[in-house]
């Protein structure tokens, strides 16, 4: 950092102002002209932007709506009537904030997907790829406590259910889920707990994503071929290319958001949760929300309690040892014949997992749901590293700016991705 | 090529999954789409509709059912003028105090009042109705899979039990009902309310009507919603144009 | 944003903005102005604290020399139903020396029926009635005067009761807000 940047800028007051605190130079390195990217990024790279809007929309949102909620369990499903009916534009916000929710989970699935596919978790971005996980584990515990807080049937049977799982833990299990409820069951204790806890995480998050964007910074964005930068010749600055590629992105993501939002606010729901929490009736058949299906049906697909439990978490877990479990020099799939087709096994395995979860565990649901489990895991634990060793991945090419000259970069020109 | 077939797939399955919330149903409660007015994306209420299912709401479910998310002054939406909201309101009592002896009273409601309900409490409605409660009615076009549709097939879907199936003590058998029987028995009959418009009140047309009233009921911001909603994509259409425009000339040059 | 740098790197347009670059701001701008509208009026008052931002009185039971302290938007709201006697005197105040002068027909619609808020505008107390060196109201806090028409005479407070809007709906019956 230059020690006195701010002869840098002509105006003034941005003068007065950089000198002392060197804020403009700071955003110009972060994402203005002086950040460098590879020129090739194709619209997958997008995602990442629009998970950092959704977070702050759910933010936002989320601190209107508490202006008008109450958590107590007898005034928690009244105060969101309440929101609904008679605060202005509180069926808005609300809306927003819960479809703004999956929303995030869509962004951050693609966002991995992308990493999946371009080998991003490899070295040096294995940090990056840990703070990211680190992210999305905190995101499922927020949307997990705030899906308590309406205190619907959904909201209170799904926290009864996951709240249980602890139990299985040998000798501590007990104890940890009366710490957790703070009584013998869900009740009023662990509404107002859960409440302070889903205010709080975001901003948790908030601190990951700013370590996670530092981590990016340290050795720029990965690239749709997988292969570092050699020089200003494969890079462009981030403003105004990307900074207008992301707006552009931000622009049909609205778009695809304003339309559950405003069309079929409900439809990612379940109609459950209209119904106040009631502990004395079970629900037929308890579904968390669409984006934990796929967890929710590994936890069932195996018939013992721990078992389940520790199989769930080791989905996730197991995601920490990829940078080494994938033995492939080569970072991007478009150079790798094998794992490009393994790649979207995975991803129907995932699909399958989501329809799995969303279905009571048995009949031809339950095979498929163990069916995916196993793949999931040997796709991970097995063909990973395998295939890194046995593949021929196809030649790389010298350099980013060679491949774009010929003009077989990955297809990131022209808009021809949606 | 290769890759727009995987990409097809990917497409196919996740429009799969993402009908997966439709099948998380549980038995399969069986009901046919019907034509409503609110229906689409430029749907609106019909104040005449929801003005005769109020009538059946007041008339016949408010006997049992509450509807306690709802006020007096809401029905402005359905198209009463403010003095008839008010005079409607004051011929309902509703519970207030306690007053300067300590004692709770009762009292004619305002248009600020909600809807007032015919038993005190869960259990009340419970005892008055054998054990079954019920259901606050505020919510219930959300609350169940179907909304308004399954509510019209249930209130319509009162028939003979078939030949082998067993129907069991208080209780009716419903073709829409999962399960097929319910605690309620059949709630509309023919000519049970005079239409202030003289439609004839015949069980389809109070299930209608009423179905319609209990989605306003649940969503009284749905036109809302909707008009919102066609502002809000016709600009971002536009504005998301404008971007792409202004990112190809941007990148013009490194094209 | 970082419209001010002098230098770009790797670019060899020139920084002229075009049309379409500065339209698609624009359009933007706009969107995202009216975008933060909802998030500022959703802390407007919502829908049931405005139905709750009028009340109705009945007067038929209030007798002469009698009040009655209504709780309108939160606060208490003193309804008196004045006798002869403090009618006069109240008229007759009008020519006394005031701290804020205002005559008593301005102050009330029919001069038996004095309606105003009751809460002192020193700092917000609620004066006991018929008490004081007024024959009207007086405010323990801080030693505030009001005459029989709710007019601050003697005492730290720097103007008369408030009288809210209010509206006869027929003889008997009043409507505040």
């Amino acid at each position: 950092m230059a020690d006195n940047t701010s002869g840098f800028y002509s105006n003034p007051l941005v003068k007065w102002i950089e000198y002392r605190l060197p804020v403009f130079s700071a955003f110009d390195h972060m994402v203005g002209t002086q950040y460098p990217a590879p020129k090739n990024l194709n619209y997958w790279w997008n995602f990442g932007s629009l998970a950092g809007l959704c977070l702050v929309i759910q933010i936002v949102t989320g601190i209107v709506l508490v202006m008008h909620y109450t958590p107590h369990t007898s005034l928690a499903f009244d105060s969101v009537e309440h929101i609904m009916r008679d605060v202005n534009y509180g069926w808005l916000l609300r809306y927003m904030h819960a479809n703004g929710a999956s929303m995030f989970f869509i962004a951050v699935y693609i966002h991995i997907f992308r990493g999946l596919y371009y080998g991003s978790y490899k070295q040096p971005r294995e940090i990056l790829w840990f703070l990211g996980l680190i992210i999305f584990l905190l995101m499922m515990a927020t949307a997990f406590m705030g899906y308590v807080l309406p205190w619907g049937q959904m909201s209170f049977w799904g926290a009864t259910v996951i709240t249980n799982l602890f139990s299985a833990l040998p000798l501590v299990g007990e104890p940890i889920v009366t710490w957790l409820w703070g009584g013998f069951s869900v009740d009023n204790p662990t509404l107002n707990r859960f409440f302070s806890l889903h205010y709080l995480l975001p901003f948790v998050i908030v601190g990951i994503v700013i370590l996670h964007i530092l981590a990016l910074h340290q050795h720029g964005s990965n690239n749709p071929l997988g292969i570092d930068t050699k020089g200003p010749q494969d890079k462009i600055p981030f403003h105004p290319y990307y900074t207008i590629k992301d707006l552009f992105g931000i622009g049909v993501f609205l778009i695809f958001f304003s339309f559950f939002l405003f069309y079929a606010p409900n439809f990612l729901g379940h109609p459950d949760n209209y119904i106040p929490a009631d502990p004395l009736v079970t629900p037929e058949h308890i579904v968390p929300e669409w984006y934990f299906l796929p967890f929710y049906a590994i936890l069932r697909s195996v018939p013992d309690k721990l078992g389940g439990v520790l199989l769930m978490f080791g989905a996730i877990l197991i995601l920490f040892l990829l940078p080494w479990l994938d033995t492939s020099k080569v970072r991007s799939a478009k150079f790798r014949p094998i794992y490009k087709q393994l790649f979207w096994v995975f991803v129907l395995a995932c699909v399958g997992l989501t329809y799995a979860g969303g279905q009571p565990p048995e009949g031809l649901a339950l095979i498929i749901g163990r069916v995916c489990t196993v793949y999931y895991f040997v796709h991970i634990l097995v063909l990973m590293p395998l295939v890194g060793w046995f593949e021929k991945p196809h030649k790389l090419p010298a350099s980013i700016s060679e491949a774009v000259l010929k003009g077989d970069a990955a297809p990131g020109a022209a808009g021809s991705k949606a | 090529m290769k890759m727009t077939i995987k990409r097809s797939i990917l497409v196919a399955a996740v429009a799969l999954g993402f009908a997966a919330p439709a099948f998380a149903a549980g038995p399969a409660i069986e009901y046919q789409a019907q034509n409503w007015s609110f229906n689409g994306p430029f749907g609106t209420f019909d104040r005449g509709e929801l003005q005769r299912g109020y009538q059946v709401y007041k008339e016949v479910c408010a006997a049992c059912h509450s509807m306690k998310y709802v006020a007096f002054r809401n029905l402005r939406d359905i198209g009463f003028t403010e003095a008839e909201v008010k005079a409607l309101a004051a011929t309902f009592q509703v519970v207030d105090g306690p007053d300067d002896s300590g004692e709770m009273f009762e009292r004619p409601a305002l248009p600020s009042d909600k809807f007032p309900s015919p038993f005190p409490n869960e259990k009340a409605a419970r005892s008055a109705n054998g054990g079954a409660y019920p259901v606050d009615l505020s919510l219930v076009a959300k609350a169940r899979v179907g909304g308004p549709d399954y509510l019209y097939a249930l209130l319509t879907g009162y028939k003979e039990p078939p030949a082998d199936f067993t129907v069991g003590e208080g209780l009716h058998y419903n073709e829409a009902f999962p399960g097929h029987q319910i605690a309620m028995p059949q709630p509309l009959n023919a000519d049970q309310v005079t239409y202030a418009d003289g439609k004839p009140a015949t069980v389809e047309q109070m299930a209608r009507d009423v179905s319609a009233f209990l989605m306003w009921a649940a969503e009284p911001k749905l036109e809302d919603r909707k008009r919102m909603g066609l502002k809000v994509m016709i600009f971002l259409i536009i504005m998301t144009g404008l971007f792409f425009a202004a990112k190809k000339r941007i990148w013009r040059d490194v094209h | 944003m970082a419209g001010t740098a002098t230098q770009k790197a790797g670019t060899t347009e020139p920084t002229r903005r075009d049309f379409i670059v500065i339209a698609a701001g624009a359009f933007g701008a706009v969107g995202a102005a009216a975008a933060v509208w909802p998030f500022i009026d959703q802390m407007n008052p919502s829908a049931d604290v405005l139905a709750l931002s009028s009340t109705e009185v009945d007067l038929s039971q209030i007798a002469p020399g009698q009040s009655v302290t209504i709780l309108w938007r939160g606060k208490p709201v003193f309804v008196r139903h004045r006798t002869e006697a403090e009618i006069k005197q109240a008229q007759e105040d009008d020519a006394a020396a005031l701290p804020d002068p205002q005559k008593d027909a301005d102050r009330v619609q029919k001069p038996e029926w004095l309606v105003m808020m009751g809460v002192c505008t020193h700092l917000g107390c609620v004066p006991l009635g018929q008490k004081g060196e007024f024959g009207g109201w007086f405010c323990p806090c801080h030693g505030s005067h009001y005459d029989t028409s709710g007019r601050i005479r003697k005492g730290p407070a720097p103007s008369n009761l408030p009288v809210p809007e209010y509206t006869f709906l027929n003889d008997t019956r009043i409507r505040i807000g």
